[in-house]
């Protein structure tokens, strides 16, 4: 057992955890945060994506213990109070869940992407979004809206980018 | 009304999934909770020994370690199918018994022989490993065609030869006369490959037995929770049904494979009992492989003939279906009453007969996938329409235009009435769509840059809204197949549903909501939509089959119209009018042409105080319905494929996909839509990428997404779709259905675009890089050899 410290979604939060704990498992069941979902068990799938100190991570593959001290954000952090992140309307708006178990990975890959081609100036293109999905595998929606979805927020994050400046 | 029947309102339900509120039943934690994880076979075939669980008992946090022969005496029940279907010599079908732990003998890898319950899911995982199961190993076969030859390994014992049912439908000897006077014979064998369904969210369920109330509760990831109780109770006797609760929470998809009720489901009720814990297993995706059932796996020779005008005469089809290890639940209707039934297509022929044989082989059980026997047959129609317009020099859509079925009802020789349909409409839309006449020009300006440009079409119809009980019954289903609903108007004028539809992605929380909002003119706010419980929703036969409209919404308008019926009596009784001049509309139920009123919420008020109701009415508005459909009803569409083969390497890039549908009414189209992308995402996954693969000795080498390939989104296309509504007859709403559209049209209407580009009809799905670029290697030194 070790003890892990982490900011997640905003609050300090401390466990004493087995060492072999993973980060999907952490914040699961020891943290009761279940938005994130394990859907695969070779880091395919991508249910499992969260952020951690800004970058996306497949929390099924990576250990609690090694992300000691570090700054994660799931799909229950991301809304500002009741108002969604752009990310999360624009999947609303575009139909881009049907079941949703693929759809909090898909959310945090989405919101990944349009700030990492917006911090290089990038246009994230249709194109662009096809193949920076190649790790988010969905069953249900033929990725046709979610691609869309991902689409019309980089939109709206890029006005609220430029409105911030 | 903006969010009635017709309108693109957003869903109801996502709120919860887009915030990862979701609840899931993996997200469910009992109190007193344990965990179990299986003892699998690590071979195809063999008997089993002796189980050592010694070691394992003895690891600390280890509650207990079962086996099938505690299973058997406590008098679990086997697991069954349900649909005996009859041989053609009168016999029934041979089907081997299925114990949710394996006893004597193991009949697939995967196979449980034991479960570990432990305090973590970690510990019960490491502990199975502890486990000694003693095997002596058995000749396996993996093939359908191979368990058929002689001296193949035996799988049951009561199934000689391996051989399930030998079945048939249509006139044989009218067809083989038909065929031998036709002017032009197509004969082609057709692989219809095995695919996992994959839904995202992997099974699971947490079993908790109340020993002081002696009830189970069991949450699990079901399409179907009643069904599920019915059959745990009836069947394996777990628990009596008054005394089992099943809840299907949140579920992540189920493309059939949450239809049934697996060996893990059994053991957790039953092991919740054994130990007085609440038991839970979740799959992982390794697991999920091994044992959610299979789809498709048909290995067909078909022939079809023509007159001298491209006139269908005959058609003539021999199938074996793979069914894996064991009969699961719905199996043996799947290439039977699901597929042959279907075998006229579009057409109109006069002479149709199948032959189906089904057989066990060492591999996981297969059943319905998303489609289920119609994916199979359109497969097989469609093949033959493409590649003898080819060789008969005939432009693909007139050939099936000649043939196309005008005149409705028309009665198939394979038992099916298509009640109403448009199919030259269909394709007339899927041509303009997907601008067909300029094909050429796509074709010679891609040929400039040394791509090979190829069109396929596809003209599917399917048999859905599943099904007329009795009609069934005649067929032999164990169940009738029709669906109930209760609509609870509360005091406050506020409208709960019941359904015994199950959502697992298809957005029924909006789209139930939508019609009754429709009928009593509310806002879909004011609507909820109850389902998946059996303590809350009194029964229902669940989702699939694309059932939930055509079935499911039926039954909901069938409570409605007794609903209303009662709110007319009710405010014409206040309103001093007569009955028949009460409409409902903007919120209010009115005397038409006067300014006499009462708000909506006003009536659900007097039903409930019962202060001045008719003379004789009880109080209270909640009324109730089952709707037993009368017939199928008949989606049917045109698809068509285009797409470019690099020829040097063979991959293949889908340029265009266009799928024209008839689904009769249409309640939410952004839905529709959204289940028409899915369906024919799964069509090009089967087409060109998915294939479950079993090696010589049966070991399964697709086990995870590492070599089973998956669509994802650089696969696929955005998808052009169109609609040409012929309302259906045959229920309230007129609504075909649309889930599974996608999945059985689209496959071949992908080879056929892919064989056109490359010049041969000689290709078998998955249609890969090296499939494609091999069968146009073979083109090409046939071409350089003449």
């Amino acid at each position: 057992m070790s003890k892990v410290n982490m900011t997640v979604n905003g609050k300090s939060v401390s466990r004493d955890v087995a060492d072999t704990t993973l980060l999907s498992e952490f914040l699961r069941e020891d943290l009761r945060l279940t938005g994130t979902h394990v859907g695969c068990d070779t880091s395919q799938c991508g249910a499992c994506v969260v952020h951690v100190d800004g970058r996306p991570v497949k929390s099924c593959t990576a250990l609690a213990v090694a992300l000691d001290g570090s700054d994660v954000t799931t799909i229950e952090g991301i809304a500002d109070g009741k108002d969604l992140h752009p990310m999360q309307a624009a999947f609303k708006a575009n139909h881009g869940l049907q079941c949703g178990f693929c759809t909090p990975g898909m959310i945090m890959s989405g919101i990944d992407m349009v700030n990492r081609y917006q911090a290089e100036g990038k246009t994230l293109t249709a194109d662009a979004i096809r193949e920076e999905l190649e790790g988010n595998i969905c069953r249900c929606t033929g990725y046709h809206n979610i691609v869309k979805s991902i689409e019309e927020a980089a939109g709206q994050m890029s006005g609220m980018a430029k409105a911030a400046e | 009304m903006s969010e009635g029947i017709g309108a693109r309102v957003t869903r109801k339900e996502d709120k919860r999934f887009i915030t990862g509120k979701g609840k899931y039943t993996d997200d469910i934690r009992m109190e007193n909770q344990a965990y179990a994880a299986f003892v699998r076979s690590p071979h195809a075939h063999a008997t089993v020994k002796s189980i050592d669980a010694s070691g394992a008992e003895a690891m600390d946090g280890v509650i207990e370690v079962l086996n099938g022969a505690q299973l058997t005496g406590d008098e679990i029940g086997n697991i069954i199918c349900g649909w005996a279907i009859t041989s053609k010599d009168g016999s029934p079908m041979n089907m081997g018994a299925w114990s949710a732990l394996a006893t004597e003998k193991v009949r697939y890898v995967g196979d449980a022989v034991a479960v570990v319950i432990a305090e973590t899911q970690a510990l019960a995982r490491l502990a199975a490993e502890e486990v000694v199961v003693e095997y002596d190993e058995l000749p396996a076969v993996a093939m359908a065609d191979k368990a058929l030859e002689a001296g193949a390994p035996e799988i049951h014992d009561n199934a000689p030869g391996n051989l399930i049912y030998d079945w048939e439908i249509g006139e044989e000897a009218a067809t083989d006369a038909a065929l031998s006077g036709a002017a032009h014979v197509t004969e082609m064998e057709i692989t219809n490959n095995r695919l996992s369904p994959n839904p995202m969210e992997p099974r699971s369920a947490v079993a908790t037995y109340d020993e002081a109330e002696d009830h189970y509760t069991l949450y699990t990831t079901s399409q179907n929770p009643h069904v599920a109780r019915l059959v745990l109770s009836a069947f394996y006797n777990v628990a009596p049904e008054h005394k089992l609760r099943v809840i299907a929470p949140d579920v992540g998809g189920g493309f059939g494979s949450k239809i049934y009720i697996y060996p893990e489901e059994i053991t957790c009720l039953w092991a919740s009992m054994r130990t007085g814990r609440s038991v839970k297993w979740t799959s992982d995706r390794s697991e999920a492989f091994m044992t959610d059932a299979h789809g498709r796996d048909h290995v067909t020779t078909a022939k079809m003939g023509f007159d001298a005008d491209g006139k269908i005469v005959g058609f003539k089809v021999d199938t074996i279906a793979n069914f894996g290890a064991y009969m699961s639940l719905f199996s043996s209707a799947v290439p039977t009453y699901l597929y042959a039934t279907l075998l006229s297509g579009q057409y109109n022929i006069t002479n149709i007969h199948c032959n189906v044989r089904a057989v066990y082989t060492n591999t996981v059980p297969v059943d319905a996938y998303r489609g289920a026997g119609r994916p199979e047959a359109c497969y097989a129609i469609e093949r033959m329409m493409e590649t003898a317009a080819r060789e008969m020099n005939m432009d693909p859509g007139e050939l099936r235009r000649r043939n196309f079925i005008g005149e409705f009802p028309h009665e198939t020789p394979v038992i099916m009435t298509y009640d109403a349909g448009d199919f030259d409409g269909n394709l007339d839309k899927a041509l303009a769509a997907a601008d067909v006449s300029g094909f050429a020009a796509r074709k010679a300006e891609a040929a400039s840059r040394g791509k090979l440009r190829g069109l396929g079409y596809s003209c599917y119809i399917e048999a859905c809204g599943i099904a007329p009980s009795a009609a069934v019954g005649s067929l032999g289903a164990g169940v009738g197949l029709w669906e109930s609903a209760e609509v609870r108007v509360n005091p406050v004028g506020t409208i709960e549903v019941l359904t015994g539809s199950h959502s697992h992605g298809q957005g029924h929380e909006t789209t139930f909501a939508q019609i009754v909002a429709e009928r009593f003119s509310i806002p879909i706010d004011n609507v909820q939509i109850v389902h998946g419980d059996t303590d809350k929703v009194q029964f229902g036969m669940g989702t699939y089959g694309s059932r939930s409209g055509a079935v499911g919404m039926s039954a909901i308008v069938k409570a409605m119209d007794k609903v209303e019926a009662k709110v007319k009596k009710i405010a014409a009784h206040t309103l001093e009018a007569s009955e028949d001049d009460i409409v409902i509309e903007g919120g209010e139920v009115k005397v038409a042409g006067t300014d006499k009123a009462m708000g909506w919420h006003e009536v659900g008020l007097a039903a409930y105080t019962s202060h001045n109701l008719p003379d004789g009415m009880e109080p209270g508005l909640k009324e109730g319905a089952f709707y037993d459909p009368t017939n199928f009803t008949f989606p049917a569409g045109a698809y068509i494929c285009e797409v470019e083969v690099d020829p040097e390497t063979g991959v293949t890039e889908i340029v265009q996909f266009t799928a024209a549908d008839d689904f009769g009414t249409i309640i939410n189209p952004m839905i529709v839509e959204g289940q028409v992308h899915g369906g024919v995402a799964q069509g090009i996954g089967q087409a060109m990428l998915e294939q479950v693969v079993y090696d010589d000795d049966a070991q399964l080498i697709t086990g995870s997404y590492m070599d089973y390939t998956m669509p994802r989104a650089d696969d696929v296309p955005f998808y052009t779709i169109e609609h040409n509504t012929t309302v259906c007859p045959g229920n309230p709403l007129g609504i075909k259905g649309c889930g599974e559209a996608g999945a059985i049209g689209a496959p071949p209407a992908v080879i056929n675009a892919i064989t056109d580009a490359i010049g041969t009809n000689d290709l078998q799905m998955p249609a890969t890089p090296q499939a494609v670029w091999s069968a146009l290697q073979t083109v090409q030194n046939k071409m350089a050899a003449e």
